[in-house]
């Protein structure tokens, strides 16, 4: 399974890297919102299955990558979280209403990110109960 | 520095008597840790010297926060998933069928910081077989600390991070501050009230849900046997249990068997061993 992460930060982009590999996913990257449009463009066929994206980035924001990916047919599949700074009420309805599935305030742990991929069903073993 | 062996028999026999809670030799290291702090409030040197004052005075006030702080109180919202989308999807529908007063009555009996009873109460709005309804909601725990928080209703972004959907988040909490509150009138919900598990019930009627959840893992086998036997005094003949993943009533109370419902299961007193009628 694939993942993209959208950051302007090399730093976060390494620590939700680690995170993400760690729970089975090979990661590609984009330091903002147009290189990962030119980058999901690119991967035509292949797509990742998550985007994790932050909203503060130069060039384009992660609302509006949201946004216009949402506008495409063909990366409906994708799941889109929200992986930011940003934590007003305010805001989060507006990338719920965009078109992100779930939203991860930083600073998280990585459990706390474990658990939001287990809620949008995206862990090959659920964490809890299941016996 | 650890503890002395003295001061920690003295702990482990008040917690004991006091909670239930077994801690073997070995959790020395632990009792260390959560006593540290209160030591070092009451100004004394170490903990062996904290715990000295304590076994001769006895004050009550200070025997109950030694207690309180050896409760584990980690908790999360829809704590494994699982056993809330079996209340929505099977054990509230199946209430519905039967309880014609549209009430439904929820013991959530070691409640911690309160995710447990708010998240029931969630899962109850989105179950659409008991819209309108009546949840009436007690949670309890023994530890008072807790049911300060639960009431209060206030959580770090730390923990509201931990379980809760983003929808879920923006429909029942407000801002507060760094924090998250929950929304007051889903607060005044519940009626949270201290209650010690190993102690006899106070009457308190029958509850159609129990969630006992990762509470048991602390206590003995006797303890244990003792109190799933007093919870099928206060669960409706129908009712559902609800324990822990790592708990179950398979040798320690017979009169229970495991039913599955969705991926989870749920405990209900077995045909036989239901008296009376409500
Ligand atoms: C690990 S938490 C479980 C919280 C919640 N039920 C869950 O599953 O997430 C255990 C709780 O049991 C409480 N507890 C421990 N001993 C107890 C007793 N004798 N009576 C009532 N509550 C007790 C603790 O204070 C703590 O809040």
């Amino acid at each position: 399974m694939r993942a993209l992460i959208v950051d302007d930060s090399r730093a976060m982009r390494r620590i939700v890297g680690r995170i993400l590999a760690d729970a089975g996913f090979e990661t590609v990257e984009a330091g903002d919102g147009q290189e990962a449009l030119d980058v999901l463009a690119s991967l035509d066929g292949d797509l990742p299955v998550l985007a994790c994206v932050d909203w503060n980035m130069p060039v384009m924001d992660g609302l509006t990558f949201i946004t216009q990916v949402r506008k495409q047919v063909q990366w409906r599949s994708i799941t889109l979280m929200m992986v930011t700074t940003e934590s007003e009420q305010d805001r989060i309805v507006r990338a719920l209403a965009a078109g992100a599935h779930e939203y991860l305030i930083k600073p998280f742990t990585g459990d706390a990110l474990v658990e939001k991929l287990d809620l949008l069903g995206l862990l090959p073993t659920p964490v809890g109960d299941h016996s | 520095m650890t503890i002395g062996h003295e001061a920690f028999t003295f702990v482990r026999e008040l917690v004991r008597a006091e909670s239930a809670i077994v801690l073997e030799p070995g959790k020395e290291y632990l009792v260390e840790s959560r006593l540290v702090p209160l030591a070092r409030q009451g100004g004394h040197k170490d903990v062996d010297a904290f715990v000295a004052e304590l076994a001769t005075r006895r004050n009550p006030a200070s025997m109950r926060l030694v207690v309180e702080a050896l409760t584990t109180n980690e908790t999360s919202w829809f704590r494994d998933t699982d056993p809330f989308t079996a209340l929505r999807q099977s054990v509230f529908p199946t209430l519905a069928k039967t309880r014609t007063k549209h009430e439904i009555r929820v013991w959530a009996a070691a409640c911690s910081s309160g995710q447990e009873p708010y998240s029931i109460l969630m899962t109850a709005q989105d179950t659409p077989e008991i819209a309108g309804w009546k949840i009436d909601m007690l949670a309890t725990d023994l530890s008072l600390e807790m049911l300060e928080r639960a009431r209060k209703g206030e959580y770090s972004q730390l923990e509201v991070n931990r379980g809760l959907p983003a929808t879920t988040l923006v429909r029942h909490f407000e801002r507060a501050g760094l924090n998250w509150r929950i929304n007051p009138a889903l607060a005044a919900q519940v009626q949270f009230r201290q209650l010690n598990l190993m102690r006899p019930f106070p009457a308190m009627g029958k509850f159609d849900v129990v969630f006992l959840r990762n509470v048991l893992i602390y206590f003995d086998l006797a303890t244990k046997r003792d109190i799933l036997r007093r919870v099928r005094q206060v669960l409706a003949p129908d009712g559902h249990l609800f324990l822990g993943a790592a708990e179950m009533t398979m040798g320690v109370d017979d009169a229970w068997e495991r039913v599955p419902a969705g991926r989870s299961s749920v405990y209900r007193i077995r045909e036989e061993q239901r008296t009376c009628v409500p």
